[in-house]
């Protein structure tokens, strides 16, 4: 029988270098997921973060191993749930390559189009949830956060008429696509992405208008530069430290070479930097999407035959790194193939990940309700941390 | 500083022949006394100072071998070192003193794989619990190896 230890009576006399350690998660509002924050504080500021992560763990890369290259990609979708279509993209990209398989010129504007009209889903998700994270410096806080999730449906929709689901897509196949697009598609996609356009500028002004807004994005949460790359920060996140490091534009792969974008790049690095070069991805995005729709080249959509068929994936030995930009950065696949049916190691590089390792860097100094200001800018998918 | 020149440089510096890769990447093999000072090497000389990744592969009776894949982002080449720990060898040293970025991935690295990076400032698990029994990426950890129930 185990004894219950007496109750001690600890005496506070708070004098200014009192610590209190504080957990923040792993259920809180602004980790998006399951994250867990353990903050030392001296009063307000908190002076020390441990980041503990691996709530959502489900060993991809092990399971990887178990699974043919024609079935992992749907897999991979789940890696990062947010943005499912550049999770796929990265994989097929690298057992394309180790197997030296074309992609049909079709097939390579549909990845595109997909891709950056995830990027566009992604960005909205991010900008509804880091302006309710702000809370109530805007005005009641859901007032975006709603906004931003009414087109998101949209595009939503648009990925359930093409493939049928909402969140995880499996569109990606090695080789290509899985599926063409629908008649009629093309026409709502470009009235889609008019709207979207139409509506970013009314958010920015929202937004950029509110002085609350400014004072807590503006110099708060900064990131150098040589921290940026120390710690192997990407997408939004280094280019909002002065880094014009874009892997569409830096290894152009299926035909972003054909495309006219811009690539916005901040040199302040803090909250509102990494939210203006977000901002301007949207718009290049669309206009990436509007591009590929009026030159879409007629074809096949696969050079392998359909899903449904025996014919397997034949991937040769070989080892190839993959990576290509996602909502939130750099995502990497990394595939040793030894021959036969299933990869024989994977090593998935998740931009979260990387980016989420900046915040026991950036945090210290800061007041708590910085915390989640900086937390919301980094935009982490826990799914693609713990993958 | 372009690819081709880091190349050469890294074979005239470190004497390691075997520079393979694409238009864009290299390629190299490191033995494991030079991970340190070829990883400084690429920070300091190569401007390799983005951090990408850190992993490792088994390869069975063969032993673990570390690849760490850095960045130089202005001239637009990566590199990949790979280093051999030899069988039965789960020690490396540290790449953290180099690249911070580095200290979360050597976590993941330990936590997968059992490696042991020495000089490493904070050596725990990142992703499974700090209970776990096993390394799961290790070739000899079964997929279905059973584990007593979360409580």
């Amino acid at each position: 029988m185990s004894t219950v230890a007496p109750t001690k009576t600890v005496e506070f006399e708070y004098s200014g270098g009192e610590r209190l350690t504080m957990n923040m998660g792993p259920q809180h509002p602004s980790a998006h997921g399951v994250f867990r924050a353990i903050l030392t504080l001296e009063g307000e500021d908190v002076v020390g973060v441990d980041a503990v992560i691996g709530y959502l763990h489900r060993c991809h890369e092990k399971l990887s191993e178990t699974l043919t290259y024609a079935q992992y990609p749907s897999i991979a979708s789940k890696t990062d749930y947010v943005a499912a279509m550049t999770s796929e993209f990265a994989y097929v990209l690298a057992a394309e390559k180790i197997a030296k398989i074309e992609v049909p010129k079709r097939a390579q504007y549909l990845r595109v189009i997909c891709a950056e009209l995830q990027r566009v889903a992604s960005h909205l998700l991010w900008l509804g949830t880091w302006c309710l994270d702000m809370g109530g410096a805007l005005g009641g806080g859901a007032t975006i956060f709603l906004y931003c999730i009414r087109e998101r449906e949209l595009v939503l929709d648009l990925f359930e008429s093409l493939v049928g689901a909402r969140l995880l897509y499996g569109f990606y196949q090695v080789g290509g696509t899985r599926y063409d697009i629908p008649p009629g598609w093309a026409e709502t996609c470009r009235e889609t992405v008019d709207l979207i356009d139409r509506r970013i500028d009314e958010y920015e002004r929202m937004l950029e208008e509110n002085p609350f807004f400014l004072a807590r994005a503006k110099g708060v949460g900064l990131i150098s530069r040589e921290l940026a790359e120390d710690v192997g920060i990407s997408g939004p996140l280094l280019r909002g430290s002065g880094v014009a490091c874009d892997l569409r534009r830096a290894e152009p792969y299926s035909s972003y070479e054909d495309f006219d974008f811009r690539v916005p790049v901040e040199t302040a690095g803090d909250c509102f930097a990494r939210y203006r070069v977000r901002m301007v991805e949207f718009r290049e995005s669309l206009k990436i999407v509007r591009q590929a729709l009026d030159r879409l080249p007629e074809g096949p959509i696969s050079s392998r035959p359909g899903l449904k068929s025996v014919a397997q994936v034949r991937v040769p030995k070989g080892e190839y790194y993959a990576r290509v930009e996602g909502a939130r950065g750099e995502v990497g696949c990394y595939l040793i193939a030894d021959g036969s049916a299933k990869p024989y190691r994977m090593k998935w590089r998740g931009a979260s990940f990387s980016n989420l390792a900046v915040l026991p860097h950036i945090i210290p100094g800061h007041k708590v309700a910085d915390v989640v200001a900086i937390m919301g800018s980094v935009d982490p998918v826990f799914g693609e941390v713990d993958r | 500083m372009t690819r081709d020149q880091a190349a050469t440089l890294i074979g005239e510096r470190f004497g390691i022949a075997q520079v393979e890769g694409d238009s864009a990447t290299i390629v190299v093999t490191v033995p494991v006394e030079q991970w340190t000072p070829f990883a400084l090497f690429a920070k300091d000389t190569l401007g390799c100072r983005f951090f990408n990744f850190s992993t490792a592969v088994d390869w069975k009776e063969q032993g673990l071998e570390v690849v760490v894949r850095v960045d130089n982002v202005d001239a637009r080449f990566g590199l990949l070192m790979k280093t051999r720990l030899g069988p039965g060898v789960s020690a490396c040293p540290s790449l953290v003193p180099v690249y911070r970025g580095a200290n979360w991935m050597e976590r993941e690295c330990y936590d997968m794989f059992g490696i042991r990076f020495e000089g490493h400032p904070d050596l725990r698990r990142i992703l499974l619990g700090d209970d776990w029994e096993g390394h799961p990426l290790l070739k000899s950890y079964a997929v279905d190896t059973p584990h007593p129930p979360y409580r």
